[in-house]
């Protein structure tokens, strides 16, 4: 460095702490050099934060959220999104890699927590950083369904509908609460204007400070890995943890690779099959809003089904309340129960490379009963489909609540002392 | 540590949190419907003294058609002809409150007040009281409603019969009885 750039950076250190924020954070945050590619999900989560940041500026230039009807007779929320599609130029492109952003940041987050139930990331001392991680989650479904309304046309419509109808079913405040969310006695204009203000503007600031507060807690605890043992327990003379190296460049590097791998994906999702077959872009969301038709079946977008169908299975009512009462109780259980991981789980190893057959399958049955309850989610209710959803509803709970006992039964293999690595 | 101004700052740091919270309420306020919603929400009464037996009036509540059928007996007694015809005889799908789940899926049997749309796609049903081959429905037909569009069939209680295009019954709207003759549609009371 010459002198001349040297004197600026110390004159910028003397005033801010450049040096040491990237010395911390970057070129002497020392992470496990044993990660695979399962750490890819939560730069790569980051990434597809951005492009949604991004993207969505520039929709908001030319998007208006607005329900009145048009001289064509159109709604002109709706108009709008056409008019991105059709007439802005590359709009069609901002657009498609918004929508198609919108479910790779499930896909993302979904692996990404999947690779935590892998290698038990969420236990001590990560606890905080699972439940900041939980709370992401949250965020971004809350994030989802309002974006979701935006495009104005029939899912979109006809789902928040159904959505803000179940907090109607609470006890005593219910109704209220559903007015108050709504702004009207039906979805209408004024949702669709609130909607727009929390999805561009609220629940981004809070979902960008969760991030920052969930990566500020990752690097006072360091990252776990593969093999689930601690490296801060070996240091060199340094205090530098032997089986660390540093982020940058090594996992900064590592991690353009997993950038590249998953642009190839998104990229032919983007330009090849954008609705990917009514999955990403429901077919019915192509025709404009209407409060006088309902759609013979109204399914959420493919990453909320499983909590969705969670919510079907309960068909009981309980203690003289509605049993639609108690689907959504169910719903939200069913998410908020992963933040109680840590304390669920009794095992003495972290990672599925020591845990016994028993966690094993588990794990197995957990994984099916999600996508079994993702799958059932999509389609219109019957009553086989209905007890399938309460089998595995079953089966989802199970996972969490039985762990208690059987991780701490489990025969599990020695944790080595050290990390693998070939 | 000086006690009387930690009790200070205690009485101090109340003032301030009751302050904020009172500046919540504008807020949270601003959320529930405005004055232009309510006024286009607001319920209907509608003066029935006027509606003879077997004739059908239509009210707009809501910017949607609001039917009141007053039946004759004879018009209820095809109840019991449709009950195996229609796919959901006793309203459990909540298509209506809960003081409407019932046969007659009304409050009083002669009254029957629906909404008048079609919930397959929005269509609005013709009435076809009139049974038998008149109707052009065949000489079975009790006498109900004919969605012309995608051709779902309807009984006097506006259930729906199997296999049909619309998936459910039509929707009872919230309604009360204010007296014998005046109704209210659109609230009842109960939220």
């Amino acid at each position: 460095m010459t002198t001349k750039s040297q004197a600026l950076l110390n004159w910028i250190d003397e005033r801010f702490p450049l040096t040491a924020t990237w010395k911390a954070h970057l070129s002497e945050y020392y992470a496990p050099k044993n990660f695979n590619f399962w750490y890819f999900f939560g730069s790569l989560a980051l990434l597809v934060l951005v492009i949604q940041i991004v993207t969505g500026i520039f929709l908001v230039m030319h998007y208006k959220p607005d329900g009145t009807l048009n001289d064509a007779g159109i709604s002109i929320a709706f108009a709008s999104v056409e008019y991105i599609m059709r007439e802005v130029p590359g709009g069609w492109l901002i657009r498609y890699l918004h929508s198609t952003g919108a479910s790779a940041f499930f896909v993302v987050v979904y692996l990404h927590m999947f690779r935590g139930l892998l290698y038990g990331s969420y236990r001590k001392p990560r606890e905080l950083l699972w439940i900041l991680g939980t709370l992401i989650f949250l965020v971004l479904m809350a994030e989802a369904f309002m974006g979701y309304l935006l495009p104005w046309g029939q899912m979109s419509y006809w789902g928040a509908q159904v959505i803000i109808n179940l907090f109607s079913a609470i006890p005593f405040i219910g109704p209220d609460l559903a007015l108050i969310i709504r702004g009207d006695f039906v979805v209408s204009d004024a949702t669709l204007n609130r909607f727009f203000s929390l999805h561009v503007i609220a629940v981004p600031l809070v979902l960008i400070a969760l991030v920052f507060a969930h990566i500020v807690a990752l690097h006072e605890v360091g990252s776990n890995n593969p093999d689930g043992v601690e490296i801060k327990k070996k240091k060199d003379a340094n205090g530098i943890p032997l089986d660390g190296i540093p982020f940058h460049p090594y996992y900064t590097v590592k991690d353009i690779v997993g950038v590249v791998g998953f642009l190839f994906f998104f990229s032919a999702v983007v330009f090849f099959a954008p609705e990917f077959g009514g999955y990403f872009l429901e077919y019915n969301n192509f025709i404009p809003a209407d409060p006088l038709k309902t759609p013979p079946h109204i399914a959420p977008v493919w990453y909320f089904t499983p909590f969705y169908s969670v919510l079907r299975a309960v068909t009981y009512p309980l203690f003289g309340i509605d049993a639609k009462f108690w689907g959504v109780v169910a719903m939200g259980a069913s998410v908020v129960i992963i933040a109680f991981l840590p304390w669920l789980d009794r095992s003495p190893v972290k990672s599925i490379r020591y845990r016994g057959p028993i966690f094993k399958a588990a794990l197995v049955i957990f994984v099916i009963s999600f996508f079994v309850l993702g799958y059932l989610g999509v389609l219109a209710p019957t009553p086989g489909r209905t007890l399938a959803a309460q089998i595995f509803s079953v089966l989802y709970f199970a996972f969490f609540l039985l762990m208690p006992w059987y991780s701490k039964i489990d025969k599990c293999k020695p944790e080595p002392e050290r990390v693998n690595f070939k | 540590m000086d006690s009387s101004r930690r009790t200070l700052l205690v009485a101090t740091s109340a003032a301030g949190g009751v302050a904020a919270v009172a500046t919540a309420v504008p807020f949270v306020a601003s959320l529930t419907p405005s004055e232009r919603a309510k006024a286009a929400g607001a319920p209907v009464e509608v003066d029935i003294s006027q509606l003879a037996p077997g004739e059908m009036m239509t009210v707009e509540w809501r910017g949607k058609p609001v039917w009141i059928l007053r039946r004759t007996p004879e018009m209820l007694a095809t109840l019991e002809v449709t009950e195996s015809r229609v796919s959901d005889p006793d309203s459990r799908e909540p298509m209506q409150p809960e003081y409407a789940r019932n046969k007659y899926r009304s409050i009083k049997p002669e009254y029957l007040v629906v909404v008048g749309i079609c919930t397959h796609l929005g269509c609005s049903p013709t009435d076809k009281f009139r049974p038998g081959v008149e109707s052009g429905l065949g000489a079975d037909w009790p006498g109900g409603f004919l969605c012309p569009c995608h051709g779902s069939f309807f009984d006097l209680s506006a259930r729906v019969y199997r296999s049909m295009p619309a998936p459910t019954n039509l929707e009872v709207p919230p309604h009360m009885y204010l007296t014998e003759t005046t109704l209210l549609v659109g609230e009842d009371g109960k939220a």
